[in-house]
Parts: C-alpha cells; sequence; structure tokens
C-alpha cells in the first residue's frame, strides 16, 4: 500500500487499512533504541496479532514505554523494522499519520485537553478527516452525536460532559483519555499504565472494559500491578534490558526459568513474589 | 441529538467568558463598532468645527490609527492567546502590508514629486536609479496592491511557520526566532540597496485611488475602512476560534504531542492560523500606512512587536474582545503620556508589562466576566439539561 | 598610506607641543646656528636650497626635524614684511594664523598675500625627507627607527638610503635591522646590475612587506611580453616565483588575521551570551532584560572613571567587580521581585523582563542623558601587537578574549566543582526532588541569576572598551547573544563557547565580501535555518532527560 507521506496541509491523507490476512497486526522486528549510549531496545522482536490482548511487563528501564514510543512514531530507532499489517511501514509516517492509521495510545500520565470540555475532548478524538478544511467548516452529525454519547456512558462521564476537562479528578481524566481512545476507534491500543491511580473498584472496571475491547481491537497494556495483569491476560511478553526475555501465558512465564533468575537475581523475593 | 449550539461551550479555560461571548459579544463588539463609526463619522461630518459636539479630522485619523492597532491585536491574539504561539515578529507582517501599500501610494505620486520623475519614486531617482527594480512590477495597480497585502505577509508567514512548526520549534525559541526576523527584515530594509527607500521609507503620499489624502473626507472614507475591516476581521476570527478548527488550535496550545496522537497535524493547524493571522496584519498595515502617511523600516524593530504582545496581555488574552480593547486603551495611554511627558512613556509601559504579567494575567477581560454572575447560573442549568438529554438518548 | 599619515600625525603633535612650550626654546650655540640657518631660507634661491639644506641636517636641535619637515609639507612661509620665517596654518576665515617657528611665538593672521611659501622642488623634498629618516633612524626609540626605516622603504630617497648603509651595522635591534636589509635590497632589486637584482629576489622572498611585493610586481609588468631577452627570461622567473609565495603567505596571515577578528567578536558574543547560558540554559528563565544588565556593566565602568580620573589605568580592574556587583544585585532584585512568581511560564517571564528592560533602559536615560557616553581606555589596551607587516593584533581585542575565557573557565569551575554548582545543577534538573534535599531552591534561583547577571555585568566592562556606552546598548546584543545559547545547545556551557566563537568567525568572514549588514542578516538567517533544523543546538541533551 503506497501512503502519502506529507499529505496536504488541507485536506488529511486517505485512511490507511492495514492488511492482516496473516493474523498478525503488528510486527516489530530487530528494533534497536539507544539515548547516549544507553541502549533502550536492543534487537526487540515482537508481533501482536490482530484481535489479541497482550500484556507487557518487565522492570523499570526494560524498554516498555520506549517500545510504545517506537510504534507510535514519537521516537525513531536506530535500525529494525515496524510495521502495521504486513505492509503499512510504520517508520514512514509521523505521529499523527499512525494515530489515524489506526494505532491509538494512553499516556502513561493522563494528558487530555484541559481547555476545552470532556464532550470536545471527545469530539476531536472521534476517527474522520482531520484536515484543517473540514474542520473549520466541521458540523457535529447526529451519528457523531451519538456516538460521543455512547463513549461517555461507557467511560462514566455523562454528568462531567461539560466540565472542562481539567476540572476532573486524576482517575476522571485517566478515563476520559480511555475514552477519547475508544472514540477514534483504532485497531490498536497501547495502553500505559492504565489503573495507575485507580481506586479497586475503577480498576476492575477497567479490566473488564479492556478484556470487552479485545476481539475487535488488539490491545497492548504495559502495566506493573501484577493483579490488573493476571486478571486480564491471555498471553503476557516479559523484557528485559530492551528485548523479549520470554512470551507466553501468565503460568508460563510465572514457571520460565529465564524469568525467575533475572528477577530472583535481580530482585530477590519482591520480583518473585510480584510476578 | 444534533448540537445546537456548541459554541456555548467555547470556553477556552475561562468559563464565564463562554457565555459572555456566546450569547453576545460578536453582536456586542460589531454593534458597538458600528455605533461608534457611525457617531464619529456623524460628529465630524454634520456639526461644525468648534461646536462641542465635532471630531476634528485629527481626531478622526488618530482614531483609524487606533482601529488598525485593534485588528493587530486580534491577529497576534489569534496566534498567542488561541494557538499559544507568542510572535515576537507580528511588526514584520504589519509593516510588510504597509509597505505593499506605501509602495502603491508611491506609484500614484506620479510626475509630481520633487524631481518630477513620472515612472520613478524620488529616492530611486535620487540614488540614480534608471528603471524600476522587478519588484516594484504592478505596484502602480490597485489590485496588484490588495493582492499584494495578503500575499506578502501570508508567503513569509508560510516560509516561516512551515520552517519553524514541521521541525517543532516552539515556546521561548519560536519567540526569538520571530524576533530575529522581524530584527533581520528591519536591518535589510535600513539597506538602500533594498529598493525600498531605505532609512526614510515611503513617505509624501499625493492620492489614493485617485482621492487626495490631505482632504478631510477621504481620511473619513478610511477610518469607515478601516472599521469594517476591523469589524470583518473579528468575524473571521471568531468564527475560527469557535469552528473545530479553533478547539484544535485550543487543544495544540496545551498539549501539542497528544494532538497529534489523535490523529491532527498541529504543525498544518498552526501554520494555516499563523498566515491567516499575518495576513490580518499585513491588512491592518495597509490601512495604517494611508492615515499616518509614512512607512519606514522602523516599524520592524522589535520593540514595536513587543508592544503588539502587551496590548494583548492588558486586553486580556484569549478573548478576541480583549484585544481590541487592548490595543485601543494602551495606544490612548500612549498618545497620552508622549503628550505630557514623553520621559514617562517608557517607564509606563515597563511597568505594564511587570504588573499585568503579575497581577493581571487574565487582563481587563479576565476582569469583566465578574460582571456576568447571573449568567453563570444559567450556563449551570444548561448544562444539566444538556447532561440529561444525553444519558436520555444514549439510554 | 595610513602609515605616513601616522607618522605625520605623531610629527604634528609633538610640533604642537613645542610651539606651546616657549620655555623650551633656550639660546644656544648651536641655536644660534639654527637661526642663522632658518634667517637665511627666505634669501636663498631654489638651487641654493640643497646647500642650505643639508646644513640644516648636520645641525644638532630639536627643532632641526620639525623645520625641515614643514619645508617638506609646504607649510613654512615667510613674511614678506620682515622676511620672519613662520608656520602658517590656513584658518576658518580664510586667513592664515602664524607662528614663529624660532621662537614658537604666535603672530596674528594675516592674509595669503602678506606671505610668501619657502618653496622646494621634488629632489629638494627626496633629500629632506632623507635628512628627516637620518635623524629619526639615529633616535633612541625603536619604533621612530622602525617608523624612518619604513618611510624610506616607501619613499625611498638616495640620502636615507646612504644613512641606512652606514647605521645598519651599528643597529642592534633585530627587527629594525631587517627592515633595514629590506629597504637596501628593494633598492639593490631597482638599481643592481641582473646578478644583483636576482640575488636581492631570492633574499626578498621571506618579506611580508607591501612595499616589496608591489615593487617586484612593478619590474615584472615593466618587461616585455613578447621577445624577453634570455635574462629578462630568467628574472621574470625569478620575480613569478617569489612573488606567488609571497602571496600565499600573505593570505595564510590575512586568514589568521580574519580569525582574530572573528574570534574576538566570538568574545564578546561568548561574554554576552555566557550569563544568559546560566540564567536561560542552566535555569531555563528567559531574561529579556540581560542586555541592559550589560548596559549597567558599561555605566558601572563609566561612573568608576568619572569617580577617579586619575586612575584610569586601574579604572578597569576596579570595574570588573564593581560591574558584577552592580548588575549581580539588579538581577538578584529582578529574580525576587518578579521572576520566582513566573516560574513555569517562560512567555510571561518573557513579556515581565521585557518590562524591566524598558525601565532600565529609560532609567539610565534619565539619570545620564539619551547620548553616548565615551569610556576611556587605559593605555595598556591600546596600540597592536605588530606580528608581521600583514599581521597585527590590537591589544583591545587581544584582551577581551583572554578575559572572555577567563571568565568562561572561571564559570565552568564553578558550576563543575563548587557545591553551589552542584545545587544550581540538581536545582535545573529537578527541583521537587532538590528542594526534598533540603537545597533552598529559593536562594540557589537568587544566587544563579545574580551570577548571571554579574556576568553580563562584566561583559559590559569589556563592550565598553570596544563601543559607545548607551542606553541601547545592551538592546544590540540580545538577540545575538540568544541566538548565540540556542545555536550552541541550551544547557551546554561548551557549546556555547563553540557556538560564540564560530558565529563570530563566520560574521567576519562574510564582512569583506558582502558587508557588515548583509553579513548580519545572513549569519541571522542562516541561524534561523539551522535552529529549525536541529532545534535543539549543536551539541542537544539527548535521552529522556531531554523531553
Amino acid at each position: 500500500m503506497n501512503v502519502d507521506k506529507i499529505g496536504s496541509p488541507l485536506t488529511s491523507t486517505e485512511n490507511i487499512k492495514p492488511d492482516t490476512r496473516h493474523g498478525v497486526i503488528l510486527y516489530v522486528e530487530d528494533v534497536s533504541v539507544s539515548f547516549d549510549g544507553f541502549k533502550a531496545l536492543n534487537d526487540l522482536n515482537l508481533y501482536v496479532n490482530d484481535g489479541e490482548l497482550r500484556c507487557l511487563i518487565g522492570a523499570n528501564g526494560a524498554g516498555k514505554t520506549t517500545l510504545m514510543d517506537v510504534i507510535t512514531g514519537k521516537v525513531r530507532p536506530d535500525k529494525g523494522k515496524v510495521n502495521f499489517g504486513q505492509q503499512v511501514d510504520l517508520l514512514q509516517l509521523d505521529e499523527s499519520e499512525i494515530a489515524k492509521a489506526g494505532i491509538g495510545r494512553k499516556f502513561q500520565k493522563p494528558t487530555v485537553f484541559e481547555a476545552l470540555t470532556v464532550f470536545e475532548n471527545i469530539e476531536l478524538s472521534l476517527s474522520g478527516d482531520k484536515g484543517i478544511i473540514t474542520s473549520l467548516f466541521h458540523k457535529l452529525t447526529s451519528e457523531q452525536d451519538d456516538r460521543i454519547g455512547q463513549v461517555l456512558q461507557t467511560i462514566g462521564l455523562v454528568k462531567e460532559a461539560y466540565y472542562l476537562a481539567g476540572r476532573l479528578s486524576h482517575g476522571q481524566k485517566q478515563w476520559l483519555e480511555i475514552g477519547m481512545l475508544l472514540a477514534a476507534e483504532p485497531r490498536v491500543l497501547l495502553v500505559d499504565e492504565p489503573v495507575a491511580g485507580m481506586t479497586a473498584q475503577e480498576t476492575e472496571r477497567t479490566a473488564e472494559l479492556l478484556t470487552s475491547l479485545a476481539g475487535k481491537h488488539s490491545v497492548v497494556v504495559v502495566e506493573h500491578d501484577m493483579a490488573f495483569v493476571r486478571s486480564i491476560a491471555k498471553k503476557v511478553t516479559v523484557l528485559h534490558q530492551g528485548s523479549v526475555l520470554a512470551e507466553g501465558s501468565m503460568s508460563e512465564i510465572q514457571s520460565d526459568p529465564e524469568v525467575i533468575k533475572v528477577y530472583l537475581g535481580e530482585d530477590g523475593d519482591k520480583g518473585a513474589q510480584g510476578l | 441529538m444534533t448540537t445546537p449550539n456548541s459554541s456555548l461551550f467555547q470556553t477556552q479555560g475561562y468559563p464565564l467568558h463562554g457565555i459572555f461571548k456566546a450569547l453576545s459579544h460578536l453582536h456586542v463588539v460589531v454593534g458597538t463598532l458600528f455605533i461608534a463609526t457611525l457617531y464619529v463619522t456623524m460628529c465630524n461630518l454634520v456639526f461644525a468645527e468648534g461646536s462641542f459636539m465635532h471630531v476634528s479630522n485629527y481626531t478622526v485619523s488618530l482614531l483609524g490609527k487606533y482601529l488598525c492597532y485593534a485588528l493587530l491585536a486580534l491577529a497576534v491574539d489569534l496566534v498567542w492567546g488561541y494557538c499559544g504561539i507568542l510572535s515576537l515578529g507580528h511588526g514584520a507582517f504589519f509593516t510588510l502590508g504597509g509597505y505593499a501599500m506605501g509602495m502603491y501610494l508611491m506609484r500614484q505620486i506620479g510626475d509630481r514629486g520633487v524631481y518630477g520623475n513620472p515612472d520613478l519614486p524620488d529616492f530611486m531617482v535620487f540614488l540614480n536609479w534608471t528603471e524600476l527594480p522587478w519588484f516594484w512590477a504592478g505596484s502602480s495597480s490597485i489590485v496588484w496592491m490588495i493582492a499584494m497585502v495578503f500575499i506578502g505577509p501570508g508567503l513569509l508567514a508560510y516560509i516561516f511557520g512551515s520552517m519553524a512548526f514541521r521541525s517543532r520549534v516552539s515556546g521561548v525559541y519560536l519567540s526569538i526566532m520571530t524576533q530575529a526576523m522581524t530584527y533581520a527584515l528591519m536591518l535589510a530594509f535600513f539597506r538602500n540597496e533594498m529598493g525600498f527607500g531605505g532609512n526614510n521609507g515611503l513617505t509624501d503620499f499625493k492620492e489614493i485611488a485617485g482621492f487626495s489624502l490631505q482632504n478631510p473626507n477621504t481620511k473619513l472614507a478610511l477610518f469607515v475602512i478601516t472599521a469594517v475591516a476591523l469589524a470583518i476581521g473579528y468575524w473571521i476570527c471568531n468564527y475560527i476560534v469557535n469552528s473545530k478548527m479553533g478547539r484544535v488550535i485550543t487543544a495544540t496550545r496545551d498539549a501539542e504531542s497528544r494532538v497529534r496522537f489523535v490523529g491532527f497535524k498541529p504543525e498544518h493547524y498552526k501554520v494555516c492560523i499563523f498566515v491567516v493571522s499575518a495576513m490580518l496584519a499585513g491588512v491592518a498595515g495597509a490601512l495604517y500606512v494611508p492615515q499616518v502617511g509614512i512607512i519606514n523600516p522602523g516599524e520592524f524593530s522589535p520593540l514595536n512587536s513587543i508592544e503588539m504582545v502587551i496590548w494583548v496581555a492588558i486586553g486580556g488574552r484569549c478573548t478576541l474582545y480583549g484585544a481590541i480593547i487592548g490595543a485601543i486603551v494602551v495606544s490612548y495611554a500612549k498618545t497620552r503620556f508622549t503628550a505630557i511627558m514623553p520621559e514617562a512613556w517608557l517607564f509606563a509601559l515597563g511597568g505594564l508589562f511587570v504588573l499585568v504579567t503579575l497581577l493581571l494575567p487574565k487582563g481587563i477581560a479576565g476582569l469583566l466576566p465578574d460582571l456576568f454572575d447571573k449568567l453563570s447560573m444559567f450556563k449551570v442549568d444548561n448544562e444539566e439539561k444538556k447532561s440529561n438529554t444525553v444519558e436520555v438518548e444514549t439510554k | 598610506m595610513k602609515r605616513i599619515f601616522a607618522v605625520l600625525l605623531c610629527c604634528m603633535i609633538s610640533w604642537q607641543n613645542l610651539a606651546s612650550e616657549p620655555g623650551n626654546y633656550t639660546a644656544g650655540n648651536t641655536d644660534i646656528s639654527l637661526g642663522q640657518l632658518v634667517n637665511k631660507l627666505p634669501q636663498t634661491k631654489l638651487n641654493k636650497m640643497g646647500l642650505l639644506v643639508e646644513k640644516f641636517a648636520q645641525v644638532n636641535d630639536p627643532k632641526t626635524r620639525d623645520i625641515l619637515r614643514l619645508i617638506l609639507i609646504g607649510e613654512l612661509y615667510y613674511t614678506k614684511q620682515d622676511k620672519t620665517v613662520v608656520h602658517a596654518v590656513k584658518n576658518k576665515d580664510s586667513l592664515y594664523a602664524l607662528t614663529n617657528v624660532l621662537t614658537a611665538e604666535l603672530i596674528a593672521p594675516v592674509k595669503k598675500s602678506k606671505l610668501r611659501k619657502i618653496k622646494t622642488n621634488n629632489r629638494l623634498r627626496g633629500n629632506i625627507r632623507g635628512y628627516i629618516a637620518k635623524i629619526d633612524l639615529t633616535s633612541s626609540d625603536k619604533l621612530t627607527r622602525i617608523k624612518a626605516v619604513q618611510q624610506l622603504l616607501d619613499n625611498p630617497s638616495d640620502s636615507g638610503l646612504i644613512a641606512i648603509q652606514g647605521l645598519i651595522t651599528q643597529e642592534k635591534d633585530d627587527d629594525v635591522r631587517d627592515l633595514m636589509k629590506v629597504t637596501l635590497l628593494v633598492n639593490q632589486l631597482n638599481i643592481g646590475n641582473h646578478a644583483e637584482k636576482l640575488a636581492a629576489i631570492v633574499q626578498l622572498q621571506d618579506s611580508l612587506e607591501p612595499m616589496v611585493k608591489n615593487t617586484m610586481v612593478k619590474h615584472l609588468e615593466a618587461l616585455p611580453i613578447d621577445g624577453k631577452t634570455e635574462e629578462q627570461k630568467e628574472f621574470a622567473q625569478s620575480l613569478t616565483k617569489v612573488i606567488n609565495k609571497i602571496e600565499v603567505r600573505r593570505g595564510v596571515f590575512e586568514v589568521a588575521e580574519n580569525i582574530f577578528f572573528g574570534l574576538s567578536l566570538g568574545s564578546v558574543l561568548l561574554l554576552a551570551a555566557i550569563g544568559l547560558a546560566i540564567t536561560f540554559g542552566v535555569m531555563g528563565v528567559i531574561n529579556m532584560a540581560h542586555g541592559e544588565m550589560m548596559m549597567l556593566g558599561a555605566y558601572t565602568t563609566y561612573v568608576i572613571q568619572l569617580a577617579f580620573p586619575n586612575l584610569i589605568e586601574y579604572s578597569l580592574l576596579m570595574a570588573v567587580p564593581a560591574a558584577f556587583l552592580v548588575s549581580g544585585f539588579v538581577g538578584v532584585l529582578i529574580e525576587r521581585g518578579v521572576i520566582r512568581f513566573l516560574k513555569g511560564r517562560p512567555l510571561e517571564t518573557l513579556l515581565a523582563t521585557f518590562g524591566i528592560s524598558l525601565i532600565l533602559q529609560q532609567l539610565v536615560r534619565t539619570i545620564f542623558s539619551p547620548l553616548n557616553r565615551q569610556v576611556q581606555s587605559p593605555e595598556w589596551m591600546t596600540g597592536s601587537l605588530q606580528i608581521n607587516p600583514v599581521l597585527s593584533l590590537t591589544y583591545s581585542r587581544l584582551y577581551i578574549i583572554i578575559f572572555s575565557l577567563m571568565v568562561f573557565f572561571t564559570l565552568l569551575l564553578i558550576l563543575k566543582k563548587s557545591s553551589l554548582g552542584l545545587h544550581v545543577r540538581a536545582v535545573s534538573q529537578n527541583r521537587g526532588m532538590a528542594r526534598a534535599l533540603s537545597i533552598r531552591s529559593n536562594w540557589v534561583d537568587a544566587v544563579t541569576f545574580g551570577l548571571g547577571s554579574g556576568i553580563a555585568g562584566i561583559a559590559g566592562v569589556a563592550l565598553s572598551q570596544l563601543t559607545n556606552v548607551g542606553p541601547n546598548l545592551g538592546q544590540a546584543y540580545i538577540i545575538d547573544s540568544f541566538l548565540v545559547v540556542v545555536f550552541g545547545g541550551v544547557g551546554n556551557l561548551w557549546g556555547t563557547l563553540v557556538a560564540a566563537m564560530s558565529l563570530g568567525s563566520i560574521n567576519k568572514f562574510l564582512e569583506p565580501a558582502v558587508g557588515s549588514v548583509l553579513a548580519n542578516i545572513i549569519v541571522l538567517v542562516g541561524l534561523v535555518l539551522f535552529i529549525q533544523k536541529r532545534p535543539k543546538g549543536l551539541f542537544p541533551q539527548k535521552g529522556r532527560a531531554a523531553d
């Protein structure tokens, strides 16, 4: 598939549809990233299947966030290949094009548009043409309005729809950001520590939500909270020092000698307990 | 459900403004402008000189100048207040627009100049030039002049903006770069070889489109045209900031990288806003020149550009009417101050910079919403009503 | 040309000194003979002048030189009325102001018709130059001797050359002797036979004197283009070879001089930018009043010179700490009074500090007047270090280069080694954490800002030696210094050094080609383009910390 890299400034590029005939939606192959000599990613390989819910775990500095940065175009790798579906080369696209292609991301620290209302936050995130002309003469259609209503319903911010996002609590902002992800209807959701700062109840709801999203979307979750990971994960990938240490179901991971060694070796009992 | 009144919720950080704006501000501003213009025109024409009600020709020109500044302030507010680009080089766009007009007015002089050369402006004769430089071609046509008022500043803004925003230069860096831009232009225009009259600039204009510039009626007409331009400029800015595009640029101002991850290309939006703003500034400059009768490279000076920013800061950035109020209030203060005690003006201006940023971050407009407390009650009602409808409909 | 002018100027000044001190004139044996000679001047016919002038040259009197010089430049007249020999200069009213050359007494101005000039011809002038040179050549001052030889090199005269031949063996100073040798060799090249010419060329190949090259070019051009004789061919060949060699060497030194100018401009930029590198680069505070801190430093120098008019030689040494304190104090005031309330709002800080800069400018205008003030340069800052005829380094620029590097390394040392530096870096990287470690971040901010401003003050002292001191002094440098900091990479002092020096050099290399204004514009535009390509400068901070 040929993608116009720059696109006209006034109208946006055509929607990109990934080719997933092989069942894999995200190919990350031999990717290396280094900052000032520190290797954040080291020949990392990762394949995410279409519709899968994948958890990424690993100690601090294992490269989880950097991996997300690479996929979403924030960081350019020194070498390697990142493909969306079989043919779309993500390294040729910038952040906004990747987002438009259908890869959504939620940040570690919730970032919402604080000067806009919750409603407007969702409105901006809706999938569709993001060109200037369209924005300038845009009128909200009734379908879009319905869609926003649904999303607000899902994230439980119906009452706060016309509050400025800056007035929301930390947890509500987390939800709003998830809502913005949903509104964009991406093929792949990258979710960085979604339950940080949430109550147990909210965590449970998040787990439900993420599980329900899998199937229709592919979801990649980075999380430190092992209980949470255990509750949602079918397949877990362990990162260690910038490359994949192990991959498999939760029980496989827990019994993997490599993983035990690394965690016992580095963090002693604590690491093992964490798993 | 449709969104009958989505502009109602364009609050840009100050919830109460939203109400003030949505209910009335476009109408209030344009209405006020209309009444004021009408009043000044009537008083100038109907009442005889010496009458208590008479508005002198001098005052008309002065007011015309203020309105040019107001349009310029709108342009600055659009990029700074809404898009977060603190341009310290908007004077460059203003002056370029002014030069486009100045070139036309120079050609209108024809053979009435000191040297009586029908083709060449005086300063070119003085420099022993024998023919017009290529970039003066077409400058005698009013249509070309109007086109250049938009193209000149717009093109500079496009080139500068697309380079700066594509490489993601922002914040203070961008401010310094815009300042460097106008500074470089100033140095360049001071050179005689540039072909824009060097140090002295363009002046001694005689007439515009066949009307003598000495004639008070021409001045009055220019004043009215400026008022109309300001109203149109206001409408354009108002439309932009209340459109979805306005939401995108506000979002860009606060969290640019997030906007990218939502799928917008913020650099394109910024360039677009920057160009629109530059063109508005260019129009302001073009209207300014015939009313003050001169344009010279001093207008490029970084101090001028930064003075524009203080208009907006004092008026209240992020509110369009605030920019207009700020420009007029500060310019009026400057006129008074420099007449009474010229020494004190820089003290006053400097003090304003400090005090406004420290004590009045929302400017004069920030004080206004207190007057609209009642309206805020209405807002809450409306909000709840709206949320309820959403709930009902989605269930 | 300049050199001749300088010599004349020197003569003029010494003449005036003499003229203004009539007490110097004492009647002695030699004076009488000088007086007699002078009195003979009006009666002597032009064809006898040669002899008379020769006699003049033999009189050992401090005034002889001046009288000869006046004859040379045609300012020696005698009055028709009483044949008094006078120095006459045309004044504003087209009258001639007269001074008696012997008694130095002033005589009322007269019309031209009352005077008659003491005439000379070209030959006589050549000889007079020679006599003057001879007097100078035996002077005890090395500079005077060098000037005299130089004069003879540029305008050779027989008597002068003979004098040199006589003196060269006694000359003890190497520089003077070398120059004498070159002068003689040039003469040999001009008048010698073929073998002597060739020998002179070979010996002259290391000389960079402009006269040497000019003479050679003249000889080369004088040769016929076609049909040269064998001798002429050989002569031309050796001339071409040596001219090329000289040109290459001159080129090298011209580049070296440009680099020197570039570095000195770079040092000024460095001094201006280095304080900013701290306030902006380390603290992240943008201070538009930075230029005004420099202005304050320059005015401090001015005030110190006013206060201690007898200590001009030491005024700069006093001004450096004083300017540091004054600007530093004002900086701390600004930080405490304004900037600390605007933490994390860079654009507002920019506006507020801009307001402060306006106030400071107006303040200085009100106190010292809007006119520029002249700050004097101490003796040791004037003059230049003459390395060879092409390359000379002015002391003021040389000292500024050294001074800026000293300031730079001192600052580097403070930031890297002292506990203050550690605290500053800690606060700049993570304010919250630094506070948790009981670093008083407010105090650190104030001190850092004071340090940055103080250094700007020191830069002002240096600037006062290069430009006029006026209220707008700082404005001219603020954009440049920001660009230097950004170009070098924010937060990187070494980057600032490299950026300042390279920008200065680029500017100086562009200047001869396109003129200073255009050079300025080109550098500005180039920088803007560069920043757009690499927003983080030459030496960016990498990695996660940079975001």
